[in-house]
């Protein structure tokens, strides 16, 4: 049964340090107010996978936190390249990150495959391409019924998802809708989860065929607000566009990005995301 | 209305001219964006376009920023998890093209996003393939769409992050990929398609005002016509219009977000 709770307290039950987690979200929903917590908690050795890595994998290497990231595209959606990850990559600070690198089809599959229980995924992928030189995780398998040469994955099992959502109603069952990213499957994958979401409702009223998680399949939820923000959650808050334009210019440089980490996550609390998506309510714009 | 266009403009109607209303394109976010929404608010009202966030038959009335923007999912057919996007939808065979951008392009058609200089040891880290490798292999045909650069059309990509046509020939038959693979490649400067027989890119049209000598400067490797040389049509002046009025459009949704107070 999933247990409501304050973040703060969530991430101090759920993650660890040393741990494998990932942050879903694709584009939409992204789990910023937990990312930002677990800044505040200093938990690090951590091995971050996310198909997507954005401004939140950004800030996580830049303060350190980060051994080693699996992913499948490192860019700032629309904008340009990730300067921490590069600086991390590149120049190894503040220390040179591990990295497994796949493709969205990969990291997709590979969801689905913790999800369903099984040890890899397979897939027709990487043809021709070169990650499979550079990264000894995709494996060549053949179907035994066609001949066929395939691709197989590890699954992903991460110890804790962190997601966010639009609404949980009192009993923890939690309704996703809009884009949904791989967040059902990252939720099912994981030994243990954090939710947040916008709203707790008594019923969450949907289609019979909405994507809902039930309460049981959550370990925890907590109720935060904008906590996605500057990432957007459908029919809340638009995407803060302007907010991934300006992280390009903080995070260019490493004094600038330590002091609005300082400033904007380290001084503050989950509190203040319900401020930032005042302006950016979809009625404003209707 | 002003007829003067600049090479972008160019570029951009001109990959639009090359899309049509069967179309299910799988689209990637930029000038590839642009071209497929100008194809759908011009010539092509019934292509599909489909993003790789899982939003089906989408009709967006301004370009999103990023590849799962609000807008892709309001104005969907259907939208699906992304797990489920790329095993049925990409790999189960439905899209008819590939629409890719490239920071580095070889005369086959190869495409590097992934790293410049040693993959090890990076001298620039870019974001790597997202959802490219399995698009250039799954999808029908490719096509892509990049200004021309030296930088960026090269005799030799640093990475492969997804395959064109290799080595040319039947590079793609050797490795068992049987879909077409880059069929078409529209730069600021000329459209250009494989030679039937070694699949280098060869240009079979130059856009009205550039001259030969513009194409080889901006190009890494001996550019090659083909015999029949045509001349891309400037924009019309519908077709210019759309552009403008889309891109006027999208500029002001997201200054109506950066004003805020």
């Amino acid at each position: 049964m999933a247990e409501f709770i304050s973040l703060k307290e969530g991430v101090s039950k759920t993650l660890k340090k040393g741990d494998t987690v990932c942050f879903e979200g694709f584009t939409h929903l992204i789990p910023h107010a937990s990312a930002h917590e677990v800044v505040r908690q200093k938990i690090d050795d951590l091995t971050i996978i996310r198909m997507t890595p954005d401004v939140i994998y950004d800030q996580l290497i830049g303060m350190g936190l980060v051994k080693k990231m699996i992913f499948s595209y490192a860019g700032n959606p629309g904008v340009g390249l990730l300067r921490r990850f590069r600086d991390s990559v590149e120049k190894g600070w503040p220390n040179k990150i591990e990295i497994e690198e796949h493709s969205h089809s990969a990291m997709a599959h590979a969801y689905e495959a913790g999800a369903a229980g099984l040890p890899c995924a397979i897939f027709r992928g990487y043809m021709g391409a070169e990650l499979k030189k550079v990264n000894s995780n995709i494996k060549k398998i053949e179907c035994p019924f066609t001949g066929e040469e395939l691709t197989a994955v590890p699954s992903l099992k991460p110890d804790v998802a962190f997601i966010h959502a639009q609404k949980a109603d009192k009993k923890g069952n939690v309704l996703i809708e809009g884009i949904l990213g791989v967040q059902k499957e990252a939720v099912l994958a994981s030994k243990k989860s954090l939710v947040t979401v916008e709203e707790i409702v008594d019923t969450l009223d949907c289609h019979p065929n909405a994507t809902v998680l039930p309460d049981w399949t959550i370990s925890f939820i907590s109720h935060v607000p904008g906590g996605a923000h500057p990432s957007y959650a459908r029919g809340y808050y638009k995407r803060d566009n302007a907010c991934y334009i300006e992280w390009d210019k903080i995070a260019s440089n490493r004094e600038t990005f330590r002091e609005w980490m300082e400033e904007n996550v380290l001084k503050v609390d989950a509190e203040v995301f319900k401020s930032r998506v005042e302006k950016l309510r979809e009625d404003r714009y209707e | 209305m002003n007829r003067e266009y600049n090479s972008d403009e160019m570029m951009t109607i001109a990959a639009s001219r090359a899309l049509s209303n069967s179309d299910v394109c799988f689209v990637g976010i930029g000038a590839p964006s642009a071209a497929c929404n100008i194809a759908r608010m011009t010539h092509a009202p019934d292509i599909t376009l489909i993003y790789e966030s899982g939003t089906i038959g989408t009709a967006p009335n301004i370009l999103p920023l990023s590849i799962g923007d609000g807008e892709l999912c309001e104005t969907a057919i259907t939208t699906v998890a992304v797990p489920e996007m790329f095993r049925y939808w990409l790999q189960g065979g439905r899209i008819t093209i590939g629409f890719l951008g490239a920071a580095q392009l070889d005369k086959f058609g190869n495409i590097n996003t992934t790293v410049i200089g040693d993959y090890g040891n990076p001298k620039t880290r870019l974001p790597g393939g997202g959802g490219a490798p399995e698009i250039a292999s799954s999808a029908n045909q490719i096509y892509i769409i990049m200004k021309q650069s030296l930088r960026g059309m090269v005799e030799k990509i640093d990475f492969f992050t997804s395959f064109g046509h290799g080595q040319g020939n039947e590079n793609r038959k050797d490795i068992n990929i049987s879909t077409l693979g880059p069929s078409l490649l529209i730069t600021d400067l000329a459209m250009w398609k494989p030679d039937p027989v070694t699949k280098e890119f060869t240009v079979f049209s130059i856009h009205e005002g550039v001259s030969k000598d513009m194409i080889q400067d901006s190009c890494g490797w001996n550019v090659k016509y083909s015999k029949d040389l045509k001349i891309t049509k400037s924009p019309t002046e519908i077709e210019l219009k759309t552009l403008r009025e889309l891109k006027e459009r999208t500029k002001k949704a997201n200054s109506a977000q950066d004003n805020r107070s």
